[in-house]
């Protein structure tokens, strides 16, 4: 299929990104990795009159650590998400969900700030950044904000983002010692997008009690939900099988998710326990080998 | 690269495809691959309503668009596809290949824009605008036959386009003494096939209107020359059809399509190439799909398991346009419905039924897994019902390797079979009660785990003749011509292995060529497992005239008789003095030199027709083990043992092949792919988004066996194998899933098994099982 005619341009700096859309308004749209855009605008289900290229745009891809956070450029690949030593050592939740995205070639080409910015509510990244507690850097004509990961995501492929405004940067807290993160995900399997999946971050305390958690979970609804029934069942509790069970079993509380053709709203809602369970079980583990690792130094 | 494989020893040689090398390095030349100077592009309105009236259609602004050629619509044209009768007295309501008046699926063609390139075609054709006014519609059989059903095509009394029954015996007396009686309603899913290259044509006319030459990616070069003569009213004599390489087919790309000929009447009409490529969206609304047969049927058994008689009556969606295979599969259904057994007493009904959705067709198996799934879940239910084990019932009922040729109470012959056999040999090789015990143990435990088994006959060949032309050329390499085209089969490496072991040259000298009307003498094509059987058939008949020849030539160089001349490699030998050889070489320099036998013809060319007038019946025995997550239910299959006996094989690796891609389609109905329309009509599962089709991480682990039962009716001993997967793993699975769920009391539930239709079935058990409260 074609993509209706359309004006393209290949930005070569920030400040020239934001020229242009300033200029072009609603009508055109930013391209990072064009794994969501492209597929759309051949189908015609959308079709912008103009797009600005932010490939060639310097400095937006890459991971460091930045004060107590990790900062990934917004046109870091999901691949190199997935293999950065940086994240696969300090969330690996988060690799982990970069690495179930897609296939190998969207993995490649598809960007983590195009993935949050489109906010398909099946997508991997909203569910484990929201987790994450993680936060995004937006930058206008008129400066630089930080929105946090549950105020960002508003409906489906719906964002705080401003029409003249361009996503720079995520930027994940760094867990404190004794925190494990994971992300567990049932795909679809004609689409492999998120039918249901959990992201969870356990802080453990060295007694094995659970310090803090934050559990968010996909596919109940238009963006990611915190399970935050599920997070006070843990608070203060022994992370074993028996409480993870009994907590993750209150994951999908106060949700009504949509049945689909794949999936009843019955189906997802247990899902979301078995999952947020997986999750938080592999989070916890991780936990746990981390207060190990120190004690051993 | 292949001139170690000479001479006798190929037929059962597993040799490397000599096709692969150019298609692997991308150097194939597919239909959208064929450029021609001026060539046209064509793009298709389709209609997005299931069913509806046309009020009106303005193509003004698509007409006056710069590099738009031409417009059509239904009003322009009027030619159809033809869809000759299958079924004495069925309806045959028109297939346009333009919509006229109504619009009876989604997808159908509206109108055609043709435009100097593809993507102003595309927006030409977004920019005309039709009005429609929208007209009840009907996508389930079923429910099409009900009283009050919306008519899927207005001009017809009713949704029926036929019924057809096979009968033979007394059913009625066998039911009558039947002790048990098993009844099931069984519904196939409705399947896509999935070719990596979607369809598409391309048509050149030849000046002065003398002629046609088109590219298709099809599987039947010939039928489809023929019918699209009928349909453009064009002579079939100056139409040239070209296949060339084809990216699969899987029956789909069997008949003719509307943009077929629409491409060929704009390229006759503007007297320049026009091509057409399908997107993979046209293929899932326009391209024929297979199964969606449903199954009420009834078998009648002794107390001890043997089988008296059965009952079926299979209501099958044909969709809403019929094309000139569309009312085959259910012909197949009834035609195998007693499977491996002998049941004496049967009664098949078809009713074929038109719906609002795509046409219906042949798709690997094309009627024998809904047959097979028919006829193994009824038997399962049965030895279950009867407390009789399953491989004892199968046992007790099979046709006897000394009653064949055997006659079917639906007056079908089978050819020879082993069925205990094949059964012993996947019981050995799935350590079948290892599994058994296997299962028990998890059972214990209150795992889901179940064991299935399916045994099951893959009738292969048939639809007429197949033909085979084989020459030996002045240098004496040999050309083979065969009406058998390939579309991924690896007829250029199979069939010269037939004809070098023949023949007893390299394989290298030995060329086969296919899918071109103008080189090849008539042929049928490649479907219904066919293509070994009755290409391979017609070849070797060939093949035995020009050796014959050869050898008169051969007598005649060296002065002596034909009968001293033996077979050796690379031509003939004196029999008892093996160094007094003729090559092909000299043999054919002097068929072509002036120096054959006195009163023989010049030249060393034979052309066969093959028509065994019945079909080669393969079988075989799959066993399949499966856990089922009680958690999610989602299903595993942890063994899967296939044991298939296609006759003499000729090349094993493509045989295994072959299961292989049969089994992932199988699968695939059996785990995963259905093809749903909502009750309106419009698709939901028209993309690779939705529709789940198998890929290869989705494939278990798997194990093949053989068995070897030569084909006494073959000249090769071959039978077919090309469906063997699709016939008898889904039945397995399916078998297995139901034995995993007999311990929650669950009987039935129809494929796909996908997890949450398990984790549902699961659920609701166990509510059932749980006490009141």
């Amino acid at each position: 299929m074609f993509p209706a005619s359309f004006g393209y341009f290949a930005a070569r700096s920030l400040e020239e990104a934001l020229e242009l859309l300033t200029k072009h308004g609603e009508g055109a749209k930013l391209l990072a990795g064009g794994h969501s855009l492209i597929p759309a605008m051949k189908l015609r289900l959308a079709s912008p009159r103009y797009l600005i290229d932010l490939g060639q745009v310097p400095g937006l891809s890459g991971v460091r650590v930045d004060g107590d956070s990790l900062a990934i450029g917004a046109l870091t690949v999901h691949a190199d998400v997935a293999s950065s030593d940086l994240v696969r050592q300090r969330l690996p939740g988060l690799a982990e969900a970069a690495a179930v995205i897609g296939d190998v070639q969207v993995r490649n080409r598809g960007t983590i700030g195009g993935s949050v910015a489109h906010a398909d509510p099946a997508a991997d990244f909203p569910v484990i950044l929201t987790a994450l507690a993680a936060s995004f850097v937006l930058v206008s004509p008129a400066g630089k904000r930080t929105v946090a990961a549950e105020k960002f995501f508003i409906d489906f492929f719906t964002t705080a983002l401003a029409p003249n405004e361009v996503l720079t940067e995520i930027r994940v807290p760094l867990p404190p010692a004794g925190a494990g993160t994971a992300y567990a995900k049932l795909g679809h399997p004609a689409s492999g997008y998120v039918v249901v999946s959990a992201g969870a971050l356990v802080v453990r305390q060295p007694s094995g009690r659970c310090a803090s958690a934050r559990v968010a979970i996909g596919g109940l609804g238009s963006v990611p939900i915190r399970a935050t029934a599920t997070e006070t069942a843990l608070q203060g509790q022994p992370l074993n099988p028996e409480v993870i069970a009994a907590a993750a079993a209150k994951a999908a509380e106060g949700t009504d998710p949509d049945g689909d053709l794949y999936a009843s709203a019955d189906y997802k809602r247990h899902m979301a326990a078995v999952y947020a369970r997986r999750a938080i079980e592999k989070a916890s583990e991780r936990a746990s080998k981390k207060v190990k690792t120190r004690m051993e130094i | 690269m292949t001139t170690e494989h000479t001479g006798t020893g190929l037929i059962g040689a597993s040799i490397r495809r000599v096709e692969d090398p150019v298609l692997v390095t991308g150097k194939g030349c597919f239909v959208d691959d064929v450029q021609l100077p001026g060539m046209l592009h064509l793009a298709v309105l389709r209609s997005l309503h299931p069913h509806a009236k046309i009020i009106s259609i303005d193509t003004s602004a698509a007409r006056a668009m710069a590099g738009v050629e031409a417009v059509l619509t239904g009003d322009d044209i009027s030619l159809n596809i033809p869809s000759p009768p299958m079924v004495s007295g069925q309806k045959i309501p028109p297939h346009p290949v333009l919509a006229r008046g109504a619009v009876h699926a989604a997808g159908v063609p509206v109108a055609a824009v043709v435009a100097q390139s593809r993507a102003i075609a595309q927006d030409a054709a977004d920019a005309i605008e039709v009005e429609y006014e929208s007209l009840p519609s009907v996508v389930n059989a079923e429910k099409a036959l009900e009283p009050g059903a919306p008519l899927a095509r207005e001009e017809l009394d009713s949704n029926v386009c036929y019924i057809a029954t096979k009968k033979g015996g007394d059913v009625d007396k066998a039911f009558a003494e039947a002790e048990h009686i098993v009844r099931m309603h069984i519904a196939s899913p409705r399947q896509v096939a999935m070719p990596i290259e979607p369809r598409g044509a391309v048509a050149k006319p030849e000046p002065m209107g003398q002629g046609l030459t088109v590219w298709l990616s099809t599987q039947s070069p010939h039928r489809v020359r023929a019918d699209l003569a009928t349909a453009l009213g064009f002579p079939e004599h100056k139409i040239r059809v070209i296949a060339p390489d084809v990216g699969g087919g899987f029956g789909s790309k069997g008949p003719l399509y509307r943009e077929y000929v629409l491409a060929s009447y704009l390229a006759l009409k503007l007297g320049r190439p026009v091509k057409w490529t399908a997107t993979r969206s046209e293929d899932f609304v326009t391209m024929i799909q297979g199964r969606d047969q449903a199954m009420t049927s009834e078998l009648a058994l002794k107390r001890d398991g043997t089988m008296l008689g059965l009952k079926v009556r299979v209501v099958a969606n044909l969709g809403a346009y019929l094309c000139s295979n569309t009312a085959g599969p259910p012909q197949r259904m009834m035609a195998m419905a007693p499977g491996c057994y002998q049941i004496r007493n049967v009664h098949v009904e078809v009713a074929a039924v038109f719906t609002n959705t795509v046409s219906t067709g042949p798709y690997r198996g094309a009627g024998r897994p809904e047959s097979v799934l028919n006829i193994e879940r009824l038997v399962d239910k049965a030895a279950r019902d009867l407390g009789i084990d399953r491989l004892e019932i199968r046992r007790k009922n099979f046709i006897r390797p000394e009653q064949f040729p055997y006659r079917t109470a639906v007056g079908v012959e089978y050819d020879s079979g082993d069925y205990e056999k094949s059964l012993a040999e996947a019981l050995r090789l799935s350590k079948y009660d290892d599994l058994i015990r296997y299962r028990d143990e998890a059972r214990t435990r209150g795992e889901l785990v179940g064991v299935g088994i399916s045994t099951f006959v893959e009738p292969s060949g048939g639809a007429g003749f197949e033909s085979g032309t084989v020459r030996v050329e002045r240098t004496g390499e040999i050309t083979v011509l065969t009406g058998s085209s390939s579309h991924g089969q690896g007829h250029e490496t199979s069939f010269a292995q037939v004809v070098a072991d023949k023949m007893r040259v390299s394989m290298d000298h030995v060329a086969i060529r296919h899918g071109d009307t103008l080189a090849i003498q008539q042929g049928v094509g490649t479907f219904g497992s066919r293509s070994m059987v009755m290409g391979g058939g017609a070849m070797t008949i060939a093949i035995q005239r020009v050796v014959e020849k050869g050898r008169r030539i051969a007598a005649h160089l060296v002065e002596a008789a034909p009968e001293d001349l033996v077979q050796a490699d690379g031509g003939f030998a004196v029999a008892g003095v093996p160094d007094r050889q003729v090559t092909w070489r000299q043999i054919a320099a002097a068929a072509h030199g002036g120096k054959v036998p006195s009163g023989m013809e010049p030249g060393l060319q034979e052309t066969a027709f093959f028509d065994p007038r019945r079909e080669a019946w393969g079988f075989g025995a799959h066993v399949c083990l499966v856990r089922i997550d009680r958690e999610t239910g989602k299903p595993t299959i942890e063994k899967l043992v296939l044991v298939d006996d296609c006759g003499v094989i000729i090349n094993p690796m493509i045989v295994e092949g072959q299961i292989h891609g049969g089994v992932a389609q199988g699968l695939g109905e059996a785990l995963r792919e259905q093809m749903v329309f909502g009750d309106d009509g419009q698709a939901l599962t028209g993309t690779l988004m939705n529709y789940a089709v198998m890929r290869a991480d989705d494939m278990p682990p798997i194990v093949l066996g053989e068995t070897v039962t030569p084909n006494p009716f073959s000249p090769l001993g071959v039978k077919g194998v090309g469906e063997a997967g699709t016939n008898g793993a889904p039945p397995a699975v399916a078998n297995a899933v139901m034995d995993a769920l007999a311990p929650l009391g669950i009987d039935h539930i129809d494929m796909p098994y996908t997890a949450p239709k398990l984790w549902e079935a699961i659920r609701q058990a166990e509510a059932r099982a749980k006490p009141p409260a």
